[in-house]
């Protein structure tokens, strides 16, 4: 089995216009920077992203809202970028924003195939308007629904031919429920090892969930916040 | 004389268990962490995906892999885990976190919390705050007494769009600790320095003040 293909502007093909896709990574750490790039280029417009963060001003997803690209966002949190606060409160970019617990689990139920389940956080505040709520435990909880995205794209450290993938640290975050997420799934990775490679043992995300890998290239990493020791 | 983030977040550190597992939100609470008793261990988590941080890195050895949930670079302590982001918040949901450390707009004297949202002038989200109010097992809110304006941020219910309800337990401000009762607002301890009377004109609701009000020993 070989899901390899040569670049980011060939793990996309076939996105169009208006559809919904998911972006893994936390603020800038462990997002898919290549595909990133490959959508600024395509101009794709009208599109759904469904991302944790909204990346800065001039890095990651920043850039595809400073392009306007994005006519939606569903994120749990906004602020490192200006643009996109701009956006939003000038109402021209559509922005739900929903408890980042409840979101990774959303991801999560979507691509384990449950269409909803209950949870505490957000009861009694906005994001409980309109939903439906019921008592367990003798504690108020929200009815969430599974989320899919037409493509999830996801950044691992590394992976193999097959789909199989590895995160690294902290980049994880929300990469591997997305991973499961998406009705194509694209991965692009630090090192793509030979099949038989990786360690079984180590495999965060099985290939079943992936139908594309490429090997990234000139990875920039950028530090949001570098903080060291005084 | 109030105290001040440091002051805070020394007084925190004294809420700090043997055995937790805390999480510590972005601003005063991260620097809780810099205070933990030295007999005694816990373990923080950071909802990003990490289990066990470490101090911030020395210079030169920041890793963009590695980073806590305000995005700055931290290290690992040893026995530390990474995970995924519903699995973090797994632990947080499922009641796993012992302790929870986080900021505020403003507190009400029935715990309820508002800190993600201004309307018409500042958005940040919610991020992770939504889930960790509605689960953790015990909240302390570090926050000023007052806002920039001189108006109470404790009051007796939240004109900005709510974080949570019914959920915060403690507050520690800049010039007091407050429990917040079935019945409202308790003052435990004042800032040093700092009289009952000034902490009662600084709060936007009732205080239950029983007795004689200690001093916070830092």
């Amino acid at each position: 089995m070989n899901k390899v293909v040569k670049n980011a502007k060939e793990a996309i093909k076939g996105m169009q216009d208006g559809q919904t896709f998911m972006l893994g990574g936390f603020g800038l750490c462990g997002i898919p920077e290549n595909t990133i790039n490959a959508l600024v280029e395509s101009g794709l417009t009208n599109l759904t992203c469904i991302s944790n963060n909204a990346g800065v001003d001039n890095f990651g997803l920043g850039l595809l809202l400073k392009k306007h690209q994005i006519k939606k966002m569903i994120s749990s949190y906004v602020g490192e970028n200006k643009e996109f606060e701009r956006q939003l409160l000038s109402g021209e970019l559509d922005v739900d924003l929903i408890p980042q617990g409840t979101l990774a689990e959303r991801l999560r139920a979507g691509g384990a195939g449950i269409p909803a389940f209950y949870v505490p956080a957000g009861y009694g505040t906005e994001v409980g308007e309109g939903k439906e709520s019921r008592e367990f435990n003798g504690k108020m909880h929200l009815l969430e629904y599974g989320l899919t995205a037409d493509f999830a794209v996801v950044k691992a450290w590394k992976g193999d031919a097959m789909g199989n993938l590895i995160y690294r640290e902290t980049a994880n975050n929300f990469n591997q429920p997305m991973a499961m997420a998406g009705k194509i799934t694209i991965a692009e990775v630090e090192i793509l090892v030979p099949i038989g490679e990786l360690n079984p043992n180590e495999i965060h995300t099985p290939g079943i969930f992936v139908q594309r890998i490429f090997q990234g290239v000139d990875y920039e990493k950028r530090i949001e916040f570098e903080t060291v020791r005084e | 004389m109030s105290l001040d983030k440091i002051g805070i977040a020394k007084r925190i550190a004294q809420e700090l268990k043997d055995g937790y597992y805390v999480n510590l939100g972005i601003g005063i609470p991260t620097l809780v962490a810099n205070f933990v008793p030295e007999n005694i261990e816990v373990v923080l988590q950071s909802e990003n995906g990490l289990l066990g941080i470490g101090p911030f890195p020395e210079k030169g050895n920041a890793d963009p892999d590695l980073i806590n949930a305000g995005k700055q670079t931290v290290t690992t302590i040893p026995g530390s885990s990474f995970f995924d982001s519903s699995l973090s918040f797994a632990m947080i949901r499922g009641g796993h976190v012992d302790l929870t450390v986080l900021g505020a707009f403003e507190v009400s004297d029935k715990g309820d919390i508002s800190s993600w949202k201004i309307p018409g002038k500042m958005v940040k989200g919610m991020g992770g705050a939504m889930d960790l109010v509605a689960a953790a097992k015990n909240i302390i809110v570090a926050t000023t007494h007052t806002d920039r304006h001189g108006q109470p941020k404790l009051k007796t219910s939240c004109d900005l769009p709510l974080t949570g309800v019914n959920c915060v337990k403690k507050i520690v401000s800049d010039l007091a600790v407050i429990e917040v009762t079935d019945k409202g607002f308790k003052l435990l301890e004042r800032a040093p320095g700092v009289s009952v009377e000034e902490i009662l004109e600084k709060t936007g609701a009732p205080v239950i003040v029983e007795g004689d009000i200690p001093e916070m020993k830092l």
